[in-house]
């Protein structure tokens, strides 16, 4: 099982615009709700309303300051399982219980033969598995696997529950090993990267940069007065008040 | 594991698991309306089993389109929270003990019908009532209009009355949730201090759409957070400096002659004419003719013609000539004046805001360039209020939105009217691409409701003749008496705030302890953190609310009634707690009559219903309004055999109440048959219909309706005709705002009553027709050089108030809040990510952590609003991160100003509305050395009483 | 990355044991134990007792104890599988071996002999494969050293080299041999894990927060607001961080204390008999405990993981 599938027939996964997040942490919750009651049901909260709170979440919203100065900028960047094409994760499972689905290269753990070895959560450097301590067995993101091929949803809804939530359209999900998926397109337009690809793991999830910014470095030229009207190169005021009387006389 | 496979742990090495993927995730799945912040989303609510198992958007909705944000989808741990009361609570021990007993329902209402029949029979002001969500307000409003008293309102005082009403009495609309940018046309969009959890899901559906358009977005905002983050460009503007900031722009279109002279001339009151008389009673009006008319001088003919005149052609300058011989100029003239004075200039507010000089110009040059180089043109023909056709609407595509960052100040009135002098220069209101309002808005310029609660207003046992709160035109207005003593216990609508649209529910405590203007018996609230995150200097509401009367040893407040579904730092110092359901239990109306959720293509209305059972002893506070109302016999309750008006309770209510003839709380599907909008007969099936709908109703305006609704015939009459506008009159954008210089004119001694010393100076200089900036007065009256920087809170997109932290799931994301320095200031001060230090303003300190960032003010420092809690609070464990890492900015926050002469202390607020002023703090920061590693200060821990054990 | 002492303990644990195994096979092969020897026995039950123990104190750390024997299935892949695998596999003969010196002493010989062969090479190959397991992991820079195999072998043939002299040395033998045998590999051990700490504090850390959030071309990269206040299973599990100075002290404990002292200790042991002979070995031994414990400790508050680069680490 840990044996990687020589090839996927699709490559799901998704695309993340850090243009466009806001950070709102919907992806974040919505992920946790589906998936609390879902395939990975539950997703256990430690001391959720104690003195330390910490949980399973499968989906974690980061919020970057980039650059110093002027030139700085603040990035939002949600983090979940990027799908590799070959993940270590999969390969370092002693049981089986992590494998890659030969159908749609999904990354899932089976929860019914996983030991609770964390080592598939030492093998990813992308911090995608959540060890859940109560139940002593990995969890990870599923790209909604029990909503994507869920015939009792509508066939609108059949797409991860961050996708589902996400109020500023910085999440897409489709096949990236077909070229001509919306996905793609997104992906080469928009110059889609991925994560640490030196480490080799050739993530499926692509994430879209922060466009350059608009500011003074891109600016036209500045307002001048619209006219100089000749007997009135006095006060700004004067000025405004010949171009008003032009105007409204014309 | 829950999950069912077809064959358990039977993987081998060859064969992948199988697994389920069609399993049903409901059993049912029902459709109503979000509660997790104001924007009230359409959701769906996935059922199985019995219990809420997933929450997400209604596609369908007009509000959220399908998505839905990080707390609307945490709604489950809301709704299972282990912090809902369960049931109703009478006070054994003193205040904030936390010594409870539980009672039953009807021990609860007979106590407070005794409490309040006592007061409703004598003296009905002696009953206050403020609501905090402020969601039922036509209902609560209504409900204290048939009990008598004066002293209602929601939140707005401390809120966005500064917004409100600079809108209102500016368009006749206002930002917030009641406009919107044209997200379809808009190419550029400057947003100024907009909160991040707050009608939020339309303004990041409509953020994404702009993004994918390449329109460019600008934020202005102390702080740079979400929306900041993905902007274009980021203004890390200095707190409170927005108006000279706006006031620059407006410098720069003036100066480069870049406005829009037409629509400044059809839609405004620019060529009104100004009377000039400087010490007599009609200085500073508009010059009237005998009909009452607003004069403006054709620049044609000379003659001196009302206002509404179509295809006018009037001066815009210079000295004109009444009949009477007085002098006047036209309000353009005056504007103009104001702003291409060396103070606007950007050279002159750079180093105040904190920007540079090209940068404003820049900006300006961007403005214009993108309403008037690339103006847009939609074909649809449209007839304006003259009933001229016009073939194309002509749209300016820059669209401005802003929120209470520029409207927590002392300033912030006239910033707001700043705002919106800015937007009508560039003739971008309600144009294709700019800011458009959403119905029932606009309104009369303000809208035609004066509020009540003159002396002889209340009776005994007798309903206030109209609604509390209004819109005040001029001191006539005023809740005062002959000595100018404010009638209202929030003194709303006196000297000190004469246009407090929202009332001052953050003075009510205070006053009432100190029995200002005079003493309560019964202080009742709704969903109000008084004790803690909704008020300012926290330890002060404390003592007031625990204050005794030393003679009789009854507390200064003898009784406090609270409502609420959770255990938040109110309900401890409350005597009789009336526990409240969650959004997923009861009937809730989003009415139009109150905060709809229209969109600008047409108004909409919702509700809430039930989509699960109680499981606690609680009862909907709505029900439980209208169960005391008829307790306590209000004639609008009880019919006339003494029996309940609505025994269905406030679903029935919602269908069968009447506000007019034909007008309810919901404006969809009236009529016997339901086939009426707004107006009809109630309709025994409505509340099917709705559910029928998705919770929701939203009437389409037809296409040529959709802009220039303030001048479009067509919507005027479709408006009138359904009660959202008062007249057929014209309603002319107030350039120049006379009914403040009515109260600046009673300043000077010319109005009935007599303006007491003390506020003078104030009125004459606050009260300018034509908005200005000033320095906040916090910032004037303490000494800036000890307290150099400023202070304000930013609210987190996944929290809304103190209610995120009660949500196991939200809490997680936010449960401690740092204080945010800007790298400079750290490295002057010699401060790193972590550090503890002690910020302090003129009222107070508070201990806590700091993180560095790059994305501020240099000189401002600022944490996430509402994370510190109260120990106990909320029912978590008390060393909670909340407690011991959380803190709050509220304990700096003065409620008051420093004194000054004469001891006189005014409040620390806007002094046109009263709003609170907020974001005026000004503090220092210490590090702080060998010192415990928790904030300070902290209070005694709360006491929960009995609750469930919660969650899921 | 957190030093969790159940795989501390583990790792120490069977690697003396499975270093002690060797030994025993190398004197049985050799004929250094004579075939009736109880001191043979004991040997081997200490040795597979200490085995045992570990693999046993390795369940502790994992959430499903009682499917451990699935992890037997993935030895094509997975070395953890194969550590399994081996594990398991060194039982057979070792188990055997045991038998037979336990129901026919000194029959057999050749049968011992080749009995105590396999269960050498199985447990070598045991401890490499633990070695293998770290250092196969990319993401953890100071793991996926190839000095990292062949240290846990050194150290398991050191400790278990320590307790042959021990065992020698309580049988009333002189253990000449033996111990400077086993003091050659604790200085071996000492000069593999001077050069892996040398290793990892040059290596070069080209992995960056810049390139973790592919940001790094804006700026550096810093976070401002984490996903959550408190730490989640990924910063509990892998964001342990020891301070500079702090790791130098226990690197100097493990090299001084842990390795050449007890080596010096040894070295001379060999060549004293009877008690004072005795009492050095058993201070070397007790040295060696805590320097070993303290190399693990180490091993694992020293790795940084990729991951922290998104919680505030620069490089990794």
């Amino acid at each position: 099982m840990t044996a990687l599938p020589a090839t996927t027939k699709k490559k799901l996964g998704l695309v993340i615009d850090l243009d466009t997040c806001v950070g709102c942490h919907a992806c974040a919750t919505s992920c946790k709700e589906w998936n609390t009651g879902g395939y990975s049901a539950p997703l256990t909260d430690e001391q959720p309303y104690g003195a330390d709170p910490h949980g399973t979440w499968l989906n974690r919203v980061h919020s970057y300051e980039v650059g110093t100065g002027a030139q700085s900028r603040t990035v939002n960047f949600p983090r979940s399982c990027l799908h590799c094409e070959t993940p270590a994760c999969v390969t370092v499972c002693p049981t089986g219980a992590s494998y890659k689905r030969a159908e749609d290269g999904i990354v899932l753990v089976n929860p019914d033969t996983c030991i609770g070895c964390k080592l598939c959560s030492w093998a990813c450097p992308y911090g995608a598995r959540e060890y859940d301590y109560k139940h002593g067995v990995m969890k990870k993101c599923t790209l909604c696997i029990d909503r994507i091929y869920n015939e009792t949803l509508p066939e609108e809804d059949r797409q991860p529950a961050c996708v589902r939530a996400c109020p500023t359209g910085a999440r897409h999900f489709g096949d990236l090993g077909d070229a001509s998926s919306p996905v793609s397109k997104l992906v080469a337009e928009r110059g889609g990267y991925d994560l640490l690809p030196e480490m080799n793991f050739k993530p499926t999830n692509k994430y879209l940069p922060p466009r350059p910014k608009r500011d003074e470095t891109t600016a036209k030229p500045l307002s001048t007065p619209r006219e100089t009207i000749p007997q009135h190169d006095g006060s700004p005021t004067e000025r405004l008040f010949a171009w008003v009387d032009k105007v409204l006389s014309a | 594991m829950q999950q069912k496979r077809d064959e358990p742990g039977a993987a081998s090495a060859l064969q992948e698991p199988h697994i389920d993927l069609s399993r049903a995730s409901a059993d049912e799945v029902k459709t109503t309306t979000c509660y997790m912040c104001a924007c009230r989303c359409g959701i769906k609510v996935h059922l199985k089993d019995g219990r809420v198992r997933y929450i997400e958007g209604n596609r369908d909705h007009p509000v959220n389109q399908g998505v839905i944000c990080g707390k609307g989808a945490a709604g489950i741990m809301q709704h299972y929270a282990p912090s809902r009361l369960r049931t109703p609570l009478l006070r054994v021990g003193p205040r904030g003990s936390g010594e409870y007993k539980e009672i039953g329902w009807e021990e609860a209402l007979g106590i407070a019908t005794g409490w309040l029949s006592r007061i409703r029979a004598t003296d009905p002001k002696r009953l206050a009532f403020f609501t905090g969500r402020d969601q039922s307000q036509s209902l609560t409003g209504w409900w204290a209009m048939q009990f008598g008293t004066p002293n209602f309102a929601a939140h707005g005082g401390f809120c966005s009355v500064n917004m409100a009403a600079a809108g209102l009495y500016t368009f006749g609309g206002s930002f917030w949730e009641f406009g919107e940018p044209d997200w379809e046309h808009a190419k550029y969009l400057m947003m100024f201090g907009v909160a991040e959890d707050h009608a939020s899901n339309p303004i990041k559906i409509g953020l994404g759409k702009l993004k994918a358009r390449g329109a460019k977005v600008v934020v202005v905002n102390p702080v740079r957070t979400g929306y900041g983050a993905i902007a274009d460009e980021w203004v890390g503007i200095k707190p409170g400096t927005d108006g000279l900031f706006v006031g620059a722009l407006i410098h720069e279109l003036l100066r480069t002659q870049r406005i829009d002279l037409d629509y400044l001339v059809r839609y405004t009151n620019a060529p009104a004419l100004v009377i000039e008389n400087p010490g007599a009673a009609n200085d500073g009006l508009l010059a009237r003719n005998d009909q009452g008319a607003i004069l403006v001088k054709d620049r044609n003919t000379g003659d001196l013609i009302d206002i509404d005149t179509p295809d006018l052609a009037p001066v815009l300058q210079g000295e004109v000539a009444l009949p009477d011989g007085t002098r006047a100029r036209p309000a353009f003239e005056l504007m103009v004046r104001r702003f291409l004075g060396p103070e606007y200039a950007p050279e002159a507010v750079a180093a105040r805001t904190a920007m540079s000089a090209d940068q404003i110009r820049r900006l300006a040059t961007e403005l214009a360039e993108a309403a008037f180089d690339q103006a847009i043109t939609v074909d649809q023909p449209w007839t304006d209020w003259h009933g001229r056709r016009h073939e194309k609407m002509v749209g300016r595509p820059v669209a401005f939105h802003a929120m209470r960052g520029i409207s927590a100040h002392a300033n912030g009135f006239q910033t707001c009217r700043m705002l919106h002098i800015l937007q009508i220069l560039l003739g971008a209101i309600e144009t294709p691409g700019s800011f458009r309002i959403k119905p029932p808005y606009p309104k009369s310029i303000p809208p035609r409701i004066k509020p009540r609660g003159k002396p002889g207003d209340v009776k005994p046992a007798t309903p206030l003749g109209g609604p509390q709160l209004g819109f005040p035109t001029g001191p006539d207005d005023l809740l005062i008496d002959d000595n100018g003593s404010p009638q209202r216990i929030d003194t709303a609508y006196s000297w000190d705030a004469p246009i407090a649209a929202h009332g001052l529910m953050h003075l009510v405590i205070a006053n009432a302890a100190n029995a200002d203007p005079y003493p309560i018996d019964t202080l009742f609230m709704y969903m109000a953190n008084m004790s803690w995150n909704s008020s300012m200097n926290v330890p002060a509401v404390i003592d007031h609310l625990t204050a005794k009367d030393e003679k009789t040893g009854e507390y200064k407040i003898p009784r406090i009634i609270y409502s609420d579904a959770y255990f938040s730092e109110m309900v401890p110092y409350a005597d009789l707690i009336l526990p409240d359901t969650t959004y997923l239990e009861r009937y809730d109306c989003i009415s139009l009559l109150d905060r709809p959720i229209s969109d600008a293509d047409g108004p909409a209305d919702a509700i809430r219903h039930p989509v699960v059972k109680p499981d606690r002893d609680v009862r909907p506070f709505q029900d439980v309004l209208l169960d005391l109302g008829w307790r306590l016999a209000l004639p609008a309750l009880t019919n006339a055999d003494g029996s309940r008006k609505f025994p269905g309770g406030y679903p029935d209510y919602i269908v069968n109440h009447e506000r007019g003839p034909g007008v309810g709380p919901l404006a969809g599907w009236r009529g016997k048959d339901g086939e009426s909008f707004g107006k009809g007969e109630p309709n025994p099936n409505q509340l099917d219909r709705y559910i029928a709908n998705g919770g929701f109703h939203h009437h389409p305006l037809p296409d040529d309706q959709r802009y220039m609704k303030f001048a479009n015939r067509g919507y005027m009459e479709w408006a009138h005709s359904k009660g959202f506008l008062e007249s057929m009159d014209r309603l002319v954008m107030q350039l120049y705002c006379e009914p403040l210089q009515r109260f600046r004119l009673a300043a000077n001694g010319h109005a009935a009553a007599k303006v007491p010393e003390s506020h003078r100076e104030r009125l004459s200089t606050y009260f300018d027709p034509i908005p200005f900036w000033y320095e906040p007065f916090e910032g004037q009256s303490v000494d800036t050089t000890k307290f150099p920087l400023h202070a304000i809170t930013q609210r987190p997109m996944h929290m809304y108030h103190s209610w995120g932290s009660q949500n196991a799931w939200l809490r997680q994301i936010t449960a401690a809040n740092r204080l945010y320095v800007a790298r400079q200031l750290a490295e002057k001060k010699g401060l790193a990510d972590d550090d503890w230090v002690w910020l302090s303003s003129h009222l107070g300190r508070v201990r806590c952590q700091i993180k560095v960032m790059e994305g501020v003010n240099a000189d401002t420092v600022w944490t996430w609003n509402a994370i510190g809690k109260r120990a106990g609070a909320w029912n978590l464990d008390p060393a909670a991160p909340e407690a011991t890492r959380g803190f709050l900015l509220n304990h700096l926050i003065s409620e008051l100003l420093p004194e000054r002469e004469g001891g006189f202390r005014f409040a620390n607020a806007d002094p046109v509305t009263g709003q609170a002023a907020w974001y005026d703090l000004r503090v220092s920061i210490e590090k702080a050395v060998n010192e415990p590693h928790v904030t300070s200060p902290r209070f005694e821990p709360l006491t929960p009483p009995s609750m469930s054990r919660g969650g899921r | 990355m957190n030093p969790a002492y159940s795989v501390i303990l583990f790792t120490t644990a069977s690697g003396a044991g499975y270093g002690l195994l060797v030994y025993l096979a190398v004197f049985v092969i050799l004929g250094a134990i004579l075939p009736t020897d109880l001191f043979g026995l004991y040997g081997l039950i200490l040795a597979l007792a200490l085995v045992t123990t570990g693999l046993l104190s390795s369940t502790l750390h994992l959430g499903h104890p009682e499917r451990s024997w699935r992890a037997l299935s993935q030895w094509q892949t997975s070395w953890l599988s194969r550590e399994g695998v081996l594990a398991v596999a060194t039982y057979v003969p070792a188990g055997l071996w045991l038998l037979l010196a336990l129901l026919a002493p000194g029959t057999w010989w050749i049968v011992s002999a080749f009995l105590a062969l396999l269960t050498a090479i199985g447990a070598l190959a045991t401890v490499w494969s633990t070695g293998k397991i770290y250092q196969s992991l990319p993401t953890i820079r100071a793991w996926s050293q190839s000095v990292v195999p062949p240290v846990y072998v050194l150290l398991a043939l050191a400790t278990g080299g320590v307790l042959m002299t021990l065992l020698i040395k309580l049988n009333g033998g002189s253990g000449a041999r033996t111990s400077i045998i086993a003091a050659i590999l604790l200085l071996a051990s000492a000069a593999a894990k001077w050069l892996y700490w040398r290793k990892i504090d040059n290596m070069p850390r080209t992995w960056t927060a810049g390139a973790a959030t592919g940001l790094g071309s804006l700026g550096a990269v810093r976070p401002l607001d984490p996903p959550h206040t408190e730490p989640n299973f990924i910063m509990r599990e892998m964001g342990y961080k020891i301070a500079r100075r702090h790791a130098e002290k226990l690197r100097f404990l493990t090299l001084g204390a842990g390795l050449l002292a007890p080596a010096a200790l040894l070295a001379l042991a060999g060549s004293v008999p009877g008690a004072p002979g005795l009492l050095a070995t058993v201070i070397a031994a007790f040295g060696v405990a805590v320097g070993v414990l303290t190399e693990r400790w180490l091993f694992f508050a020293e790795a940084q993981h990729v991951v922290s680069l998104y919680y505030g680490a620069q490089q990794a």
